[in-house]
């Protein structure tokens, strides 16, 4: 064993962790670590912000799986992380922050940058640790390590005060954790999964509800294999997107405030309902009391809260989502009877539904719709791009126009809803995949609120593509105003825009400019040749809404449509 | 929240848990943020260590109706800390509470008829001045509730009260650590 700094133990107990690089900004209470950082292997990527940080982590988290780590300072460094762990931890995406502290005879005498961090972030974490001694600091980081990446993942908190990081103990990495009562439930219970097979097999008109659960479980192929072996449609939630194949036959495409008709349509008529990885937010059931009448639902989600919570269920699985499946798929075997005909009938009848009301906007006219845009990026990019949003109009419009073929491909703030997530998220995505072409597709409310993270894509030279769909408004909350506040647009006006051109150029980078329908795949075109990073200011039409919309209320399949021109 | 509003008001139960948790800074804080940040008072709350040291006991009496305890039992289950937690309510278990309250004794009369109560309730008398006594009153909630109501004539002049803490009975079929019967509360009960 060697004596070592708390500063350095840190930094071997993040290398045994497999730590590659670490999203923050330095400040008095961390500056040893960061010299520490400075002396070794890792990467450090330096934010403009705080809350910059944790969602480049997440971004780097939700693109990779592996746990994101961001390192801060005390008081303000650590209250800038809060926005981020909330959401990361809504999502369940594995962040860790590790936060400065005054020194330990300071802690509660109101120090110059203290805060009491650990009480702040209480409520938005999975778990959080303040570390009192410098003996505790690696068994800590394990712990800490291990409760954000297993069972539901999440986001901890570790708080280290200055004279713990600058104390010193013997290093010795635990190999085993010591958790009383901590114990993840990952495998099914064997009853409820024959339940649970007996009823897909059964059902006439069962559908898949898909969430987050089947990306973070890395349950992909077993959730294409269940669909194609009972010949079962598949929808998923905004977080399940790229979960199952986005040109597959069998998706419907995203479900609930903002679903395609068709899904929606489905989860009314379906007679069962399997919800895998999926929690019911509110966003999806619509008006809960009239979600899915006739349907039974089975429930898979590692989270026994998830269980219960939103609606009674009737086959409750306590599982990771992918185990669930691999158990369920056991117990259907090679070739299980089915009605066969009878799920011919309803995949036809979803069709119907999709010819009745297939997605749809304007296409002619004047001005640019920020629907094209999507879909021009989507021809574009082949459909291989990593799209990230920010939150708003364009984020639906980037979940309902760009078909995801793969888990991870599409990265978007949604329990929590982030405006100003995308940008730095983007940067923490392509840091962790430095080959794949990165898309924050944006709007100009969002893109603002984080826009100083261009200078730490121009410092880390970042080949990250940004298309912001400008429609000079807050769109979402407008479309709201419009729609059922009788058009009183108050507060949601962003005008006069920036000059985003100019404003990406004073940062270093390239900015394109298209006002007219005819520039937008000359534009996409030039971006994504363009060897560095990108800004992209599409000026589109401002009256253009997300639609289908389900009304706050309103049950799902009571959508309002595009209006037919 | 839907859960909050959808349930019938006649409905509501006070139930009593029994929350094991890790004897380090921060758990009570931990369990006391996760009720209150639901919207959810506490109507009684004590803690303290088990025979085990590092192991505390909290006590916690809350109303609501089915869907919201169970919801906030799995809420708690789920955090990183607590060890286990037991519903007591609809099982067979015992309750303690201690009360001290200060009555107004002046006269001979009144001094004899509260050290006959005193008697009665099994209370002790713990200070005595020549106008008021203080009785220290131990017992279950309905024991302390009918004590409370005969001091009532007397006069209360000032009462203070510990949270009551409950302990699962003594069964015969009971395992031989004595663990609680009352409807232990996991992911795998949560499953059938």
């Amino acid at each position: 064993m060697t004596k070592m700094n708390g500063a350095r133990i840190l930094i071997e107990c993040w290398k045994k962790e497999g730590v590659e690089v670490v999203f923050g900004y330095p400040g008095a209470a961390t500056v040893e670590i960061h010299h520490a950082l400075a002396e070794s292997s890792l990467r450090f990527v330096l934010t403009r912000h705080e809350q910059a940080a944790v969602h480049a982590a997440e971004g780097y988290a939700r693109s990779t799986g592996r746990p994101g780590v961001v390192l801060v300072t005390s008081g303000p460094g650590a209250t800038n992380t809060i926005t981020g762990l909330a959401g990361a931890n809504m999502d369940s995406v594995p962040v860790l922050v590790f936060t400065g502290q005054v020194a330990r005879m300071l802690i509660g005498n109101d120090a110059f940058q203290e805060v009491d961090i650990v009480g702040v972030s209480r409520p938005v974490t999975k778990h959080n640790y303040l570390v009192l001694s410098t003996h505790d600091l690696a068994s800590t980081v394990k712990e800490a390590f291990y409760v954000a990446t297993s069972g539901r993942p999440g986001a901890v908190l570790v708080d280290l005060p200055k004279d713990v990081i600058g104390g010193t103990a013997e290093f010795q990495y635990p190999k085993k954790i010591s958790l009383k009562a901590y114990r993840p439930h990952l495998t099914p219970h064997p009853r409820q999964v024959s339940r649970a097979a007996a009823l897909l097999a059964q059902a006439e008109r069962p559908l898949i509800y898909a969430g987050g659960g089947i990306v973070s479980s890395g349950a992909s192929e077993e959730l294409v294999r269940l669909s194609e072996l009972l010949n079962i449609p598949v929808t998923t939630t905004l977080m399940g997107l790229g979960g199952f194949p986005g040109t597959h036959p069998l998706f419907l495409g995203m479900l609930g405030m903002h679903g395609l008709y068709r899904a929606n349509m489905a989860v009314q008529r379906a007679d069962l309902i399997l919800a895998a990885g999926a929690r019911f937010d509110d966003r999806v059931t619509g008006a809960l009391g009239r979600f899915a009448p006739e349907a039974a639902i089975v429930h898979i989600d590692v989270d026994t809260t998830s269980i219960h919570k939103i609606l009674d269920v009737d086959v409750p699985l306590v599982a990771d989502a992918r185990q669930a499946l691999l158990a369920i798929l056991m117990a259907l075997g090679e070739a299980p009877d089915y009605p066969k005909k009878a799920r011919e009938k309803w995949l036809s009848q979803i069709e119907a539904w999709n010819r009745e009301e297939p997605l749809r906007y304007k296409k002619d006219g004047p001005l640019i719709q920020p629907q094209a845009v999507v879909e021009e990026i989507y021809r574009a990019t082949r459909g291989k791009a990593v799209i990230v949003t920010e939150v708003g109009q364009h984020q639906m419009w980037a979940a309902q126009h760009y078909l995801y073929e793969r888990p991870r491909q599409f990265i978007s703030s949604g329990g929590l809803g982030v405006m100003g997530f995308g940008l730095p998220a983007c940067l923490g995505v392509q840091v962790a995949r430095p080959e794949a072409l990165v898309i924050d597709i944006a709007g100009d409310g969002s893109i603002l609120m984080n826009i100083q993270e261009l200078a730490t894509v121009a410092q880390e030279g970042l080949p990250v593509k940004v298309a912001i769909l400008n429609n000079q408004a807050l769109g979402m909350v407008r479309q709201w105003q419009e729609l059922f506040y009788g058009g009183r647009y108050a507060q949601t006006i962003l005008s006069p825009s920036p000059d985003f051109v100019k404003l990406a150029e004073a940062f270093g980078i390239r900015g394109f400019l298209a006002e007219k329908p005819a520039e937008v795949e000359e534009t996409v075109r030039l971006a994504l040749a363009h060897e560095g990073p990108a800004v992209m200011d599409f000026r589109v039409d401002p009256a253009a809404l997300v639609y289908p919309m389900v009304p706050a209320g309103k049950a799902i399949d009571e959508m309002m449509l595009s209006p037919r021109s | 929240m839907e859960f909050s509003t959808d349930q019938p008001p006649e409905k509501l139960k006070r139930h009593t848990l029994a929350i094991l948790v890790d004897n380090s800074p921060g758990v009570l804080a931990r369990v006391t943020t996760l009720i209150s940040g639901r919207g959810f008072n506490i109507d009684s709350l004590s803690v303290a260590e088990t025979m085990d040291p590092e192991v505390s006991v909290i006590t916690l009496i809350i109303t609501g109706n089915p869907r919201i305890i169970s919801q906030i039992i799995k809420q708690l289950r789920k955090l990183i800390n607590v060890i286990r937690v037991t519903d007591l309510s609809g099982t067979d278990y015992v309750e303690r509470q201690l009360i001290m309250v200060r009555v107004k004794a002046e006269s001979d009369g009144a001094r004899a008829e509260i050290t006959r109560l005193c008697d009665i309730f099994r209370a002790k008398i713990i200070d005595v001045s020549l106008k008021s006594y203080t009785l220290e009153i131990t017992g279950g909630m309905d024991k302390i509730k009918a004590a409370l109501n005969l001091l009532k004539s007397f006069g209360v002049e000032e009462q203070v009260s510990t949270g009551l803490t409950a302990m699962a009975r003594s069964h015969p079929a009971a395992p031989p650590d004595g663990a609680a019967r009352g409807r232990r509360l996991d992911p795998k009960n949560a499953d059938g």
